[in-house]
């Protein structure tokens, strides 16, 4: 059907809703990229056959919700029973028939597969008792998991589109614009600006067109929340940029979406086109004089194309290179105009803002640093995966309350934040309130919201060698600073890694890094040297042991270790085939030896010694 | 007319003209090698950095590439500042690392006291210094034959599928504007061969010598209105035949006063 005015729109909310009521019990199997992954797409098909064996095939719409991501993608595929919120993990085809008879007709709950309490072995039923979850507060990520991901009804039923209605009839651009500056929403994709000011500053200019752009472009390691909003709530971000759109006067707008991210395609495409179809995208939406189409423009998978100006030349078909930006984008953008162009969380929060108010966003978080943000919580941690918290939170919750610690209960060492353009953050930091402006203090940044976690085994400058192979490889080479000189403060931490280091590196790299943040043309290459720079700041003694004493602390860097076998070795043997180099001699029960020429430091002996018998030092 | 101050003289100024234009036009010496009067600037090779600043910038000073920064009114520039000289030094040396047989590089480096790189020399460095100035000549001209190709230190200048381009016309403006003189070409026999096309050379009616490819005087008569006979005569007969008609006119003029 057409949605012609706010009254047909309202009609569909009411007979979703109805439906909703109606069936109360619902099975939600998460589709995200990660839960397909690892076979959720079957689950949906032998969910599906359960039901019709069950006489329940006409009613399978009701029921089966191919939900959005829940973040916690490491225990997939995720199957959620309602209303009941019975949370099963790890699900797998065979269980199916289980979870259908006992706990989706009946109520029971299948013990094996709830999820187990990372710190006390205790079985958890209930998805919101669960410390990942629990501690969380959702608002851009407040449909993922929850809704049908690509159905435009469900999106109308869970209040969708009743801001765009609110701002069409009940508000004037400038008082849109007035309420997004007053929620104190900053640029969730790294920058930090708000986005009621750029909102205004591109209103103002006078110009034949105006186009609003959204960023997709997701490219920091580990970091997914980008993809996973856009497959899992298509409509929050069509939303919020039409809300956008309306703002600014924009009669036209794109996503940019990187390739590599099919399903978030998809998903938009499939979004757009229910939009156009039913008349939310096109001439004079919900019979108001707005009028607004959206394009989806795939990237190739270049980082810097998440950069403003390279993105742009990329929507517009040339090389995406950045630009000088001495005249902002906002004021001469895409094809020369005027553009607005925001990331995907930050649209996506747009819609809630104008339906709850400035007051009541600004009212969470900081107070420059209002609202939630995503993280992409990784590395040696208990629970893993995307997590939407207060900003103001501190580092210390989001790693132990939320994440359940650090794994095999190791020491903490540091976080790294805000991904190749971030830093790392020591211990003695753990209290931080995590927001914009005490990450940009500390040397590091928000970023686009990656959370890397590292317990005492992780050598730091191995990680920062780590970001600077990154960012060489996605250096676009336009500017002599960016590309040569992180090239050239790459070849100093390899040689220091491999114990070739010497003491004037430090200095050299210091200069080196001050000329690469003053000289580089654009942002990605201006803070280049940053996950280098705050180490050496915070972690400046692990760099003088790898050049003085030529010895990795973490017992990392291969050049700097070695593997022995300690006199505790029982003879097990399971070392022996576990060496892919034939560097393990010895007899059953009786100590083994490595010969050390042979050794090439892998670490795959010491991941299977049960008797703590290898030493790396 | 503005008024800016460059290194401590005041100057007049277009207003939105780039600070570079003005800088070079006081005679002050500044290097660049990715600036080029006839194309777009594109503040890739980073060496015009300047520090600007303004009395009302309270102290604060800031460090913008001279090539695309528009002059404004009461600007303070310094082109010789020692956080701007310490940059430039680096720069150089970081492209010396790069291009360490390149005698334009050499020279230049030179100039600012890096004789010998303090950086890992890139062992099979050409000497394509990636400045850009043959890919936006190529787009002014009209025929984006050539662009960047690939990212950071892979990337190079090529073709499309570095096959053989068809949009290519052979007119030598890439390679003859060069810095580093890297962009090879082939002319012998009558044709002329670059980026792996072969072109055939118009052969001037008079003398034989080559003029320009067929294709270029094509595209140059068909896009430019000029006369495709024009190039079937080479530079130096048409000077003879300029010179004659010179001679001819005098005759006229000595023989009317006569």
């Amino acid at each position: 059907m057409t949605i012609k005015n706010v009254k047909d729109l309202n009609k569909i909310r009411k007979t979703s809703l109805a439906t909703q009521k109606k069936h109360p019990k619902k099975v939600l199997v998460c589709c995200g990229t990660g839960c397909i992954a690892n076979g959720a797409l079957k689950i949906v098909d032998s969910v599906r056959d359960g039901l019709e064996k069950r006489n329940l095939k006409d009613v399978t719409v009701e029921i089966l919700k191919e939900t959005g991501c829940h973040g916690f993608c490491e225990l997939g595929p995720l199957v959620i029973i309602e209303p009941q919120e019975t949370f099963y993990t790890k699900v797998k085809p065979k269980h199916i028939e289980d979870i259908l008879d006992k706990s989706f007709l009946d109520n029971e709950v299948i013990e094996p597969l709830l999820f187990t309490n990372p710190v006390d072995g205790s079985k958890i039923t209930k998805y919101n008792d669960i410390s990942f979850f629990k501690h969380q507060q959702r608002i851009a990520l407040r449909n993922l998991g929850k809704i049908s991901a690509h159905d435009m009804n469900e999106y109308i039923g869970v209040d969708g589109y009743q801001a765009l209605a609110k701002v069409l009839f009940e508000m004037t651009p400038d008082e849109v614009i007035g309420e997004v500056t007053k929620s104190g929403l900053r640029g969730r994709g790294g920058g930090g600006f708000s986005a009621g000011r750029k909102w205004k500053i591109c209103k103002d200019i006078k110009a034949d067109k105006h186009y609003v752009i959204c960023n997709g472009d997701e490219g920091d390691p580990g970091a997914f929340m980008d993809r996973s909003i856009m497959e899992g709530d298509p409509h929050g971000v069509l939303e919020g940029m039409m809300i956008a759109a309306y703002a600014i006067g924009a009669k036209e707008g794109y996503i940019y979406v990187r390739d590599e991210y099919p399903l978030a395609v998809k998903h938009l495409e499939k979004a757009i086109l229910d939009c156009e179809r039913t008349g939310l995208l096109g001439e004079n939406i919900l019979g108001s004089d707005f009028s607004f189409t959206i394009k989806i423009a795939r990237g190739a998978g270049a980082f810097v194309c998440g950069e403003s100006s390279a993105l742009m030349k990329s929507v517009a078909g040339e090389v995406g290179e950045p630009r000088a930006k001495y005249v902002r984008s906002v004021v001469k953008g895409l094809y020369d105009e005027p553009t607005v162009l925001n990331n995907v969380e930050t649209l996506v929060n747009v819609p809630t803002i104008i339906r709850k108010g400035a007051d009541w966003y600004s009212s969470i978080g900081t107070k420059k640093s209002t609202g939630t943000q995503v993280f992409s919580l990784v590395g040696k941690v208990r629970n893993t995966g995307l997590i939407e918290v207060p900003m103001g939170i501190t580092l210390r919750e989001i790693i132990f309350d939320i994440g359940g610690g650090i794994l095999d209960d190791r020491p903490f060492k540091a976080v790294q934040t805000g991904g190749p353009s971030g830093g790392c953050i020591p211990e003695s930091m753990l209290d931080l309130p995590v927001d914009f402006d005490s990450l940009t203090e500390v040397g590091s940044m928000m970023g686009s919201g990656g959370l890397i976690v590292m317990d005492d085994k992780t050598c730091i400058v191995d990680i920062a060698k780590y970001f600077l192979e990154f960012l060489v490889e996605e250096s676009c080479g336009k500017c002599t600073p960016c590309c040569e000189g992180l090239y050239q403060l790459l070849k100093i931490v390899e040689r220091i890694c491999a114990g070739k280091g010497v003491e004037a590196d430090i200095e050299k790299m210091e200069r080196l890094s001050e000329n690469i943040m003053l000289g580089s043309l654009c942002g990605l290459g201006k803070s280049g040297p940053n996950p280098l720079m705050s180490t050496l700041k915070y972690f400046k003694d692990e760099y003088i042991a790898h050049i003085k004493d030529k010895k990795c602390p973490a017992g990392v860097c291969p050049e700097l270790i070695t593997y022995e076998i300690l006199d505790n070795c029982t003879g097990c043997m399971a070392c022996i085939p576990a060496c892919g180099y034939d560097a393990i001699e010895g007899k059953k029960k009786e100590v083994h030896v490595i010969t050390q020429d042979k050794c090439t430091k892998c670490g795959a002996c010491y991941a299977v010694c049960n008797f703590d018998s290898i030493l790396v030092s | 007319m503005i008024h800016i101050t460059i290194n401590g003289k005041v100057v007049q100024a277009k207003d939105g003209e780039m600070l570079l234009t003005v800088i070079r036009r006081e005679q002050i010496d500044i290097p660049t090698l990715c600036h080029h009067e006839a194309v777009e600037p594109s503040g890739a090779c980073r060496l015009c950095m300047v520090e600007i600043t303004k009395p009302s910038w309270d102290g604060w000073c800031d460090y913008v590439t001279s090539c695309l920064y528009p002059a404004e009114d009461g600007l303070i520039v310094n082109t010789h500042a020692p956080k701007v000289n310490e940059l430039r030094s680096s720069i150089l040396d970081m492209f010396l690392a790069r291009h360490p047989k390149s005698p334009e590089i050499r020279q230049l480096a030179a100039e600012y006291g890096v004789m010998k790189t303090q950086f890992e020399e890139v062992v099979d460095g050409d000497n394509c210094i990636l400045c850009g100035i043959c890919t936006r000549i190529c787009d002014t001209m009209g025929f984006k034959a050539i662009s960047m190709v690939g990212r950071g230190h892979g990337k190079e200048v090529a073709p499309p599928l570095n096959m053989a381009p068809a949009a290519c016309v052979g007119c030598l403006s890439c390679a003859k504007n060069c810095p580093t003189n890297y962009i090879e070409y082939n002319m012998k026999n009558g044709g002329l061969t670059i980026w792996k096309k072969d072109f055939e050379m118009i052969a001037c009616t008079e003398c034989g010598a080559t003029t320009i490819t067929k294709e270029f005087a094509e595209y140059l008569s068909v896009n430019r209105d000029i006369p495709f006979d024009y190039f079937e005569k080479c530079d130096a007969c048409h000077r003879k035949e300029l010179a004659g008609t010179m001679g001819r006119i005098a005759n006229w003029d000595r023989e009317a006063r006569s």
